[in-house]
């Protein structure tokens, strides 16, 4: 296989597990709103219970979209954790809360009572998709550093990747453009949390209270999300030349869009997908399945956005400080034969996410009831 | 100049999350197998009885589960957090098997942990026994893959340097996943959680029988975890032993640092304790042969030769070809657009010396000596301790098959005492395998020195701090919770009575607060 598709597949397997965790962060956005979806501890029960059996999915798609990026951009997992570090560890610290909230919020003994942990979710729930959200951002913002190769030639400050302030990552909470990208995220979480419990709990007065929620998240995230994508359509960008030096150009982002059919229109079909998962939710009281025409739409969205930032000779992590230390999918991939390696393993994603949909539909065939929730031995 | 604090609080952070993660994960691995175990023989027997004790078992497994993933998913980002120079020259290498698990495992354990936990009332039988089985079967195939990373670091093949792009890069997949050290490292660690599991499954089932309570189901949970733990053991030590072959041959400084061993040379005695010697015995276990030359940590320094011929460089001779490789690395950088032929003679020198390149980073050959106390302690402690609960387990197995082990009221109270034990043997196990390998982040390419990010002390002790509480927090958390899930004990079983009606399945047995 030739390298350079082995680079394109794999920025496209990254772009797809980047698509997949935003579109399962759905856990995080119905978290946010425990308390105020649910009004008794009945209610609270189910909507924990709710997101509680699919918790694990995001926790493994944040793993694993990591250990992908690692694996196929090392470069970028240098550079990124080693220098953005206090960005990185706020949100693993975050998602840390969240792994044990669930499991310890009811039992008998846990120290901090029940709703410390539920108050870790919502935390979780906000910080995690907001920060994420932030983080991708700089992928069109840029971020202050620089990387020199040779410097590990160098025996007493052999690091190749330096971050150019003290601050290692919450500068990129300095710029207005990653918080707005940030808040669009936050409020999309809570769009399909939203939308996910709706389907998953068959209950008529959350359901009211929900669809009264989801006006207010649905326009705070389109206004959040809309500014955001006319800034970059209208910014500069960084493009990657020919000769492996980059360069500024303007309006890089829109050339990238019509430069690249194809992913104009999966972007569009994925933007009409998630208004029409919303719009139908709120136009009709008993609809239920808003979640997969607002997921799926998330999932092809967020791909074609990466795809955006990394294609079409884009430098996908730009770098503020010295542009010639930017990275694009070509100087900052795996060898020939680890991405060729990988792509043979790839090629079971499709079997994994075979068995994921077949234990996914076991479990949610019957939504969750008062009935259930108030019978059940086997719940949160 | 990187600062001798920022190296040790980053190898203090990483080794942290490492030691808290292994709290959680072995009792993860071996609670795996015995609650599936149980859940087997309930639906083979359709026997009410062991659905409840399997479901038992999976309650303190979930209460464990919760906080091994919190760990986990720190320690796979502090590769690139702490470790970022790490992190590009091994990453071409050292990511895919941390991808691999992504995909492989942990999708598999997400799955059907879920299934396991809230899928009694929604799927058949035995999809729920195949899910339970998949749960562990996913976190022995994580423990695999991440194990194969590690052994990578203590053994790195498969691989060539590139100094075109800077880095190792894999030529050799089978040669990564193959890895003599990465096998036995595996079945090593997967086992030694088979120990653990059982010896806290034992230890909890002999408090019940102190207490007089679940006798049947304590003594079902003896007879299943000790076969478990004695197969796990046994298989323990006999990779253990091949263990000690790798290392005498990949690693002979961690090797004599574990044995305090100053001088070496044939018929090398293994040490109990200061003091006490079993002559040729080290010989022995490192070679398989009485006359095997050991060489100790002063031959290491200073250069030997054994007998047979092989000689080993000096810790000087290592580091001149330390530097001859990051000096021909840097004329290769400075000529390989102007002049190809120097650029093509700095190259050649480079190969010749890249196996020892992460010499050039070394200052002082006292560098190369892990601290001795550090692994010379630990190694005993982990292997009398094991020895130990080998006899314990099989002590506890004999009197259970003969129906004796009610009556040994003492020892309830030394397995009970043992669960501690199991999880400091776990430990010392760690820690004699990653202090042994200092100062190497890769043996002998990569030192800790050069592997770190560059960060501010202060953020690294921050983020130390951070950790310490967090995870002492959540253990805190955890064994105040399960010591209530364990007072409770199991579900009551239905009576075997039908006319008795369904609502007996929740009532309490007497015996039960």
């Amino acid at each position: 296989m030739d390298y350079i598709f082995l680079q394109q597949y794999w920025w496209f397997i990254v772009s797809l597990l980047g698509g997949l965790l935003v579109f399962l962060m759905f856990v995080q956005g119905a978290n946010a709103m425990i308390f105020s979806v649910g009004k008794t501890e009945e209610e609270r029960s189910m909507a924990v219970n709710s997101t509680g059996r699919k918790w694990e999915f995001t926790f493994t798609a944040l793993v694993t979209f990591g250990g992908a990026f690692f694996a196929s951009f090392p470069l970028f997992y240098s550079t990124s954790f080693g220098g953005a570090y206090w960005l990185w560890i706020l949100i693993l610290v975050s998602f840390v809360f969240q792994a044990v909230s669930y499991e310890f919020q009811t039992k008998p003994g846990n120290l901090l009572g029940r709703n410390t942990f539920r108050i870790f979710l919502v935390i979780n729930g906000c910080l995690g998709p907001f920060l994420i959200g932030a983080a991708v951002a700089t992928f069109f913002t840029g971020s202050d550093f620089t990387v020199d190769k040779d410097a590990i030639g160098n025996g007493v400050a052999p690091v190749i990747s330096s971050w150019g302030n003290g601050w290692h990552g919450l500068d990129a909470l300095a710029n207005p453009w990653n918080i707005v990208l940030g808040l669009a995220v936050m409020f999309l979480a809570q769009v399909l949390g939203l939308l996910y419990m709706t389907g998953n709990i068959d209950d008529d007065t959350l359901r009211e209270r929900m669809r009264k929620r989801l006006w207010a998240s649905s326009a705070f995230f389109l206004v959040f999300f809309v500014a955001f994508l006319v800034h970059i359509m209208t910014c500069p960008g960084y493009a990657a030349s020919q000769d492996g030096t980059t360069v500024m150009e303007p309006f890089k982002y829109w050339h990238n869009l019509t430069g690249m059919p194809a992913v104009m229109a999966v972007f569009a079909a994925g933007v009409l997908a998630v208004l029409y998962g919303i719009a139908r939710t709120l136009a009709c009281g008993k609809y239920r399945r808003g979640i997969w025409w607002a997921g799926a739409g998330t999932v092809l969205a967020v791909v074609s956005l990466f795809l955006i930032a990394g294609y079409n000779g884009t430098a996908y992590y730009p770098s503020t400080a010295d542009i010639q230390s930017s990275l694009t999918i070509f100087n900052s991939s795996s060898s020939p034969f680890t991405l060729e390696v990988m792509t043979y393993v790839s090629f079971i994603i499709p079997f994994v996410l075979a068995y994921i949909a077949y234990a996914w539909r076991a479990m949610d065939r019957r939504p969750i009831t008062r009935e259930e929730i108030g019978s059940t031995d086997d719940k949160y | 100049m990187t600062e001798a604090a920022l190296i040790d609080w980053s190898r203090a952070q990483f080794a942290l999350t490492a030691c808290y993660h292994w709290l959680f994960v072995p009792l993860t691995l071996g609670l795996a197998v015995i609650m599936a175990v149980m859940e087997t023989v309930y639906v083979v027997r359709k026997d009410e009885f062991w659905k409840s004790a399997a479901r038992f078992w999976q309650k303190i497994f979930g209460i464990n589960f919760a906080v091994g993933i919190a760990t986990g998913i720190i320690l796979e980002f502090e590769f690139g957090t702490n470790w970022s120079n790490y992190s590009w020259f091994v990453g071409d290498i050292f990511g895919a098997p941390l991808a691999i698990e992504g995909i492989l495992a942990f999708f598999m354990e997400a799955t059907f942990v879920a299934v396991m936990f809230f899928g009694w009332d929604k799927v058949g039988r035995r999809f729920h026994l195949a899910s339970t089985w998949l749960t562990g079967i996913g976190a022995t195939i994580s423990a695999l893959w991440i194990l194969v990373a590690n052994g990578w670091m203590q053994h790195p093949v498969g691989m060539e340097f590139n100094p075109d792009t800077v880095r190792h890069e894999m030529v050799d997949f089978w040669a990564v996943v193959s890895n003599p050290v990465a096998v036995t490292k595996f079945f090593h660690s997967v086992l030694s959680g088979w120990m653990t599991g059982a010896v806290f499954v034992i230890g909890v089932s002999c408090w019940y029988l102190m207490r007089g309570r679940e006798q049947r189901f304590a003594k079902a949970s003896i007879r299943v975890a000790s076969v478990v733990g004695i197969a796990g053991t046994v298989a323990v030590m006999f990779t253990g032993d091949r263990s000690g072959i790798h290392v005498a041959e990949y690693q002979p400084m961690k090797l004599a640092a574990a044995e305090g061993l100053m001088e070496g040379g044939t018929r090398a005695p293994f040490s109990l304790v200061p003091g006490i010697e079993i002559p040729g015995m080290l010989s022995i276990l490192a070679t398989h042969d009485i006359d095997g030359y050991v060489p100790g940590i002063n031959d290491l320094l200073d250069g030997y030769t054994a007998p047979d011929g092989t000689a080993g460089l000096s810790a000087e001779a290592k580091k001149e070809r330390g530097d001859l490789a990051l000096n021909a690395f840097k004329v290769y950088r400075e000529n390989r657009d102007t002049d190809p032929e120097a650029a093509a003679a700095a190259r050649k020198v480079l190969e010749e010396n890249v196996e020892y390149f992460g010499y050039g980073y070394i200052r002082d050959r006292e560098e190369l000596v892990p601290p001795v106390w550090l692994v010379y302690w630990p190694f005993r402690l982990m292997v009398g301790l094991g020895c130990f609960l080998l006899l314990l387990m099989s002590a506890v197995l004999w009197l259970e098959y003969r129906g004796k082990i009610e009556r040994f009221r003492w020892l309830h109270a030394v397995a009970l005492c043992s669960i501690p034990l199991v999880y400091i043997a776990g430990q010392c196990g760690w820690i004699v395998a990653e202090v042994g390998r200092q100062p190497w982040a890769i043996q002998d390419l990569l030192p800790v020195s050069a592997a770190v990010s560059s960060l501010s002390t202060g953020s690294v002790i921050t983020t130390f701090c951070i950790f310490v509480a967090v995870f002492t927090l959540f253990l805190a958390i955890e064994i105040r919770i399960m010591i209530r899930a364990i007072r409770k004990g199991p579900e009551a079983v239905p009576a075997e009575n039908p006319s008795a009606g369904p609502e007996t399945g929740r009532t309490l047995t007497s015996g039960q607060d």
